[in-house]
């Protein structure tokens, strides 16, 4: 079992889907939110996944083609 | 080369910048409670009883001379010669734009070229603290270069990883150091949530990930030399160049530093952010009265400046609005035009974070957010030969055929 922290970024359009708790049921995957900032126009979660590392990466790919931005927690790692 | 660790940093604990946790001087970024991001908390009454401008100046000629106020302990950090790099009146720029105290920081000649070789001095110099044996870091340009370079001097592994679409100077600008170069056939993203992956799986110093608390700090330097270059006083104005915001909150967070040692008078720098079009998310939340960044994927020609989720977003927007300063957006079209304006006027060849800057500067200069006379410095961070490609265009030499005649001919037309 490994954990992984993600920040999930809700559009406009997205914000009232509980997309959490869907990741959560289809998966084998505890979900831990720690932080987070919901408004009218966007929202964003800060959040620990729990699971096997094949859970973690189909989770993460069913968030993706929902339209939820998936970034690291610490921003990007990338840099210029 | 580094000498033997001494405690000589001034450093209490590393803090959460979300919800304060305290937590020991070790190489962590996150917070395990929030995962927010960890910042080094100094004690600032032993750096006040240590540092004077006296001590100031006979430190060496480069940013250690601001050792006191770096999350450092060894005595002699792996110095490459980085910083304490000119600071330049631009009376010609100056004139062009109608400023009369205009002045270019130029962080272009660093021995790598750009900044990054500040944070990246800090980082590596605290990674051998730490008995980290390897170096690493994901990027697409400077940060690569400079982390090879340290590595390298260091004696330490060096693993580089980049998107694999990356022009061949940067990566032969990384690999002459003998770095191990991993380019990742994937989108930024991808790139991005596997270096992710990789910092939390290996012991590896990620200069940016698990020793970013200390890399930061490497940055508050360019604000200790405008400072100490104007003698002993903070401009007016800095314009800096905004990827993931920390640049610009830690030079504001150096000058504000000066200033709680006696150093300098109180401050009333205002602090201008400058963004391209292209990968502009602080200037959109500054624009709209947000205090919260929203990501975007990065589209500009200033590949340097394209960090598309900027991990300091939000305090730079409270850095912004602590000092009264401003978030410019520098059109696409514009940055070229930046670049050739610099180096017509003063001889300096920027790379494209130095022409979103200096559009950035025209913009405000016209939207009379700085004024003629007051005290302006316009930070130039790497060099135009790391991005050669983006003028290539613009630069047009006259061809002549090998003859007298063919060549006065070609200059009565011009």
């Amino acid at each position: 079992m490994v954990k992984r922290r993600v920040k999930f970024t809700f559009p406009t359009n997205q914000i009232t889907d509980p997309v959490i708790y869907e990741l959560g049921h289809r998966f084998k995957l505890v979900t831990n939110i720690r932080r987070a900032d919901v408004r009218d126009d966007m929202g964003w979660v800060v959040l620990e996944l729990e699971g096997s590392e094949d859970e973690i990466a189909n989770g993460l790919e069913w968030v993706a083609e929902t339209g939820v931005r998936i970034d690291p927690v610490s921003g990007d790692v990338i840099e210029g | 080369m580094v000498l033997e660790a001494q405690e000589l940093s001034h450093v209490k604990c590393l803090r959460c910048r979300g919800c304060e946790r305290e937590y020991p001087v070790e190489p962590l970024n996150a917070c395990d409670f929030c995962f927010g991001p960890l910042e080094v908390e100094y004690d600032y009454e032993a750096i006040h009883e240590a540092v004077s401008r006296e001590s100031i100046t006979q430190g060496p000629n480069t940013m250690w001379r601001y050792h006191d106020f770096l999350p450092v302990d060894s005595e002699l950090a792996l110095d490459m010669g980085t910083g304490f790099t000119p600071l330049i009146k631009a009376e010609n720029l100056g004139r062009r734009l109608g400023l009369e105290n205009l002045y270019i920081k130029n962080d272009s000649v660093n021995p790598t070229f750009s900044f990054k070789d500040r944070v990246v001095s800090v980082a590596s110099a605290k990674a051998l603290e730490f008995e980290f044996e390897t170096l690493a870091c994901a990027s697409t340009g400077n940060l690569m270069g400079a982390v090879a370079a340290h590595g390298a001097k260091a004696g330490m592994n060096t693993m580089v990883f980049f998107p694999a679409d990356l022009e061949q100077g940067k990566i032969v600008g990384a690999g002459i150091y003998g770095a191990t170069l991993i380019a990742v056939d994937g989108t930024y993203d991808q790139v991005n949530r596997l270096c992710s992956e990789l910092a939390d799986n290996h012991r590896w110093a990620f200069v940016n990930v698990n020793m970013r608390p200390f890399y930061a700090e490497g940055s508050k330097t360019l604000g200790y030399e405008v400072a100490e270059q104007l003698g002993w006083t903070a401009p007016q104005h800095c314009v800096v160049p905004g990827a993931s915001g920390a640049l610009f909150t830690k030079i504001y967070k150096g000058l504000n530093e000066m200033v709680a040692a006696d150093l300098i008078d109180p401050i009333s720098t205002k602090m201008h952010i400058a963004q391209a079009e292209g990968c502009s998310p602080i200037v959109e939340a500054y624009n709209l009265g947000e205090t919260e960044v929203r990501p975007v994927r990065p589209n500009t020609l200033a590949k340097s400046l394209a960090i598309g989720n900027p991990a300091d977003g939000p305090y730079a927007l409270r850095t912004i609005a602590n000092s009264g300063g401003s978030a410019v957006r520098t059109m696409e079209d514009e940055i070229v035009s930046g670049i050739q304006l610099l180096a017509e006027t003063e001889g300096i060849f920027t790379e494209t974070a130095g022409g979103v800057v200096i559009s950035g500067l025209k913009r405000l200069v016209k939207n009379g957010l700085i004024k003629p006379d007051e005290l302006t410095v316009a930070y130039i961070t790497g060099n135009g030969l790391k991005t050669q490609e983006v003028v290539a265009s613009a630069i047009k030499p006259v061809h002549i055929s090998p003859s007298y005649d063919a060549f006065e001919e070609a200059m009565a037309e011009r």
